[in-house]
């Protein structure tokens, strides 16, 4: 340790056709070792004998030289002998040798059909999957509603603070600066016709009818979808969901169930309080840069929107608030038994999130177009 | 790895044992688990901690892997204070010694290979080939070989300890520390394990401290065990596990040492 080893070495002595190679000093895998093709030089002997000589401490450094000798040995057809070696470097030394013939290649990629075979039937796969899970939460909802003091009332209180009260912050913030960056890109083009007045209008009703439900719904999946997946993922690493499962308690009624009505219940008055941060970020562009009174701004507004547009928002963001706690918890659920299988679930639930409420979205725009919402 | 006790070779100038605890004192906050806890562990020595669940037998190996601070005292490795070292110091220190731990905590996105291979990239000069070489060698030792292109996942328990062990042997260190090792494992992995360790120090004379409280490893392994109370916060005994159970004043150890399976 503090003492200074001597160097490892290696000398070779090219005796007739006998390269007779003395190895010695201190071997130790962290420091420098001598390379067999430097030591051996250009020099074909008919065989090389292998002599210890002053060695002190050696570990798996002078066995790995010593196998790197014995084959290139085999390889040159040249013979070799470590009689004069140590014995437990030489039984080491064959140990290695015959682990080096035992390796097992074990193939985790696979073929360009393979992996496209694969993704089609994994989709079809994950889309029964979420149908199922869908159709259990279904049917673990009807048995709440029949026994509803079966319910985890209080896991369901404490989710609603963790996914609703705790995001007021990050929600707010967001509507707000999207309220006034609409206000801001709204008036780039009025003001050409002199309709500065209609900004109201226009971050008014995107507010009601797509903003607000869409930015919180966004929000939550990163927050909360990502929270879902990541708990269950790790409870089921850690075998908590078997022993769950093998107590007779489904994993959906204990631990879906109550996450989803909370983010359900919660996803609505997140929308509806979004929707009023972004019209006074609206409001701000208004009354600042364009010069309308913030009494104007509320008077125009209120000539545009109706109850229609805003319980379109609300019934959007009720279904947002679905997908999101569907998408986080089956990712959860699904989730491999591994450290980096918890970070997959937890990334999975977060693009799946989003990708579902993008796609509700576009439904509702054309089923609102036809109802004439 | 130590050749010294195999095949004569030069131990360097020190007679240091290979591990020195001094009065050493274990806190979580304000709570003293452990203290006053002395003792030394020659090299090539196969050495127990023993004791009933919570009496601090995972506290101590924390404090002498360098995983939590004691709050009084010393760890000293060949002679070498761990515990005062400097960062430089510590991390050579720390390359004296490997671990097993208990769930053999392999990196679940590394191959068996990779993982066996970090530490040998992170702290050798040697190329990749070489690196595999050593790695080859390391999980034949333990009885793997071949398994190198395996996830952890895909191994069973037993084998996911072989590998854990395969990896702490990585850098052959002086010291090996196994937490629990036959912990969820059968009988027969359990007794192959410990063939396993007997055959390891066998070959590379590694002084190795074992935390359990499998009766069966005990007998079979430990040369010499100190035994932790939990109401004693400390050593109640040091010693051979035979000589304890016959003859020792405390009738806890001998209650611990003398439950079914001693012949096992």
């Amino acid at each position: 340790m503090s003492e200074v080893p001597t160097p490892a070495r290696a000398e070779a002595v090219l005796e007739g056709d006998c390269l007779t190679v003395t190895l010695g000093g201190a071997w130790h895998l962290t420091r420098a070792q001598p390379a067999w093709a430097r030591v051996r030089g250009e020099r074909r002997p008919r065989t090389v004998r292998l002599r210890a000589a002053d060695l002190e401490r050696w570990d798996s450094s002078l066995v790995r030289f010593v196998h790197e000798v014995e084959r290139w040995c085999r390889e040159a057809g040249v013979a070799c002998a470590t009689e004069a070696l140590p014995d437990p470097v030489r039984r080491l030394a064959a140990q290695l040798a015959a682990a080096r013939q035992a390796h097992v290649a074990v193939d985790h990629g696979g073929n360009v059909l393979t992996a496209i075979g694969l993704a089609a039937t994994g989709v079809w796969r994950q889309t029964r999957e979420f149908a199922d899970f869908v159709g259990e939460c279904t049917l673990s909802a009807a048995g709440a509603i029949r026994r509803p003091r079966r319910f985890r009332w209080r896991d369901c209180l404490a989710e609603m603070q963790q996914c609703g009260a705790m995001a007021v912050p990050i929600v707010g913030l967001t509507s707000f600066l999207v309220g006034l960056t609409l206000a801001y890109t709204g008036a780039i083009i009025l003001r050409q016709f002199g309709g500065d007045i209609w900004v109201a209008d226009i971050v008014g009703l995107s507010m009601f009818r797509e903003m607000g439900a869409v930015m919180t719904g966004i929000v939550l999946a990163g927050r909360t979808g990502a929270a879902f997946a990541a708990e269950l993922g790790n409870m089921k690493t850690g075998e908590e969901i078997d022993a769950l499962e093998t107590l007779g308690i489904p994993a959906v009624d204990f631990l879906v169930l109550p996450r989803l009505l909370a983010l359900t219940l919660m996803m609505p008055l997140l929308a509806v309080y979004a929707n009023c941060l972004g019209i006074l970020g609206g409001m701000l562009v208004a009354s600042t840069v364009l010069d309308i009174p913030a009494s104007a701004y509320w008077v125009e507004m209120q000539t545009i929107i109706g109850l229609s547009d805003i319980s379109a928002g609300v019934i959007k963001s009720l279904t947002f608030g679905v997908l999101v706690a569907v998408a986080g918890c089956l990712r959860g659920l699904q989730c491999e038994r591994s450290a980096a299988g918890v970070g997959r679930a937890a990334t999975s639930a977060v693009v799946t999130g989003i990708l579902l409420i993008i796609v509700a979205d576009a439904v509702f725009a054309v089923l609102f177009h036809v109802l004439g919402i | 790895m130590s050749a010294s006790s195999i095949e004569g070779g030069r131990p360097p100038g020190s007679v240091a044992p290979a591990i020195a605890v001094d009065n050493l004192e274990c806190r979580y906050g304000d709570v003293t688990v452990l203290r006053g806890v002395t003792f030394t562990v020659p090299e090539g020595e196969l050495f127990f901690v023993i004791g009933g669940s919570g009496c601090g037998k995972t506290t101590l190996l924390r404090h002498l892997i360098g995983l939590a601070r004691p709050a009084r005292g010393a760890v000293r490795y060949f002679g070498e204070d761990f515990t005062a070292a400097g960062r430089g110091e510590r991390r050579r220190l720390l390359r004296t010694f490997g671990v097993l731990y208990q769930s053999a905590a392999l990196w679940s996105s590394m191959t068996v290979a990779e993982n066996v291979a970090l530490p040998l990239e992170q702290y050798t000069p040697l190329s990749r080939r070489e690196r595999q070489e050593i790695v080859a060698l390391k999980l034949a030792q333990v009885g793997l070989a071949g398994c190198e292109d395996y996830f952890p996942a895909e191994l069973s328990g037993g084998m996911r300890k072989r590998a854990g062990l395969a990896r702490a042997l990585a850098l052959d260190p002086r010291i090996v520390f196994f937490d629990e090792p036959s912990a969820g494992l059968d009988p027969v992995t359990s007794r192959q394990l410990d063939e396993l360790i007997l055959q390891i120090r066998g070959a590379l004379g590694t002084t190795m401290v074992i935390v359990s409280h499998e009766l069966a490893s005990i007998y079979a392994l430990a040369d010499r065990v100190i035994m932790l109370d939990r109401e004693a916060h400390g050593v109640v005994a040091e010693g051979r596990p035979r000589d304890l159970a016959a003859a020792s004043p405390d009738p806890r150890v001998r209650d611990f040492l003398s439950r079914d399976g001693r012949e096992a």
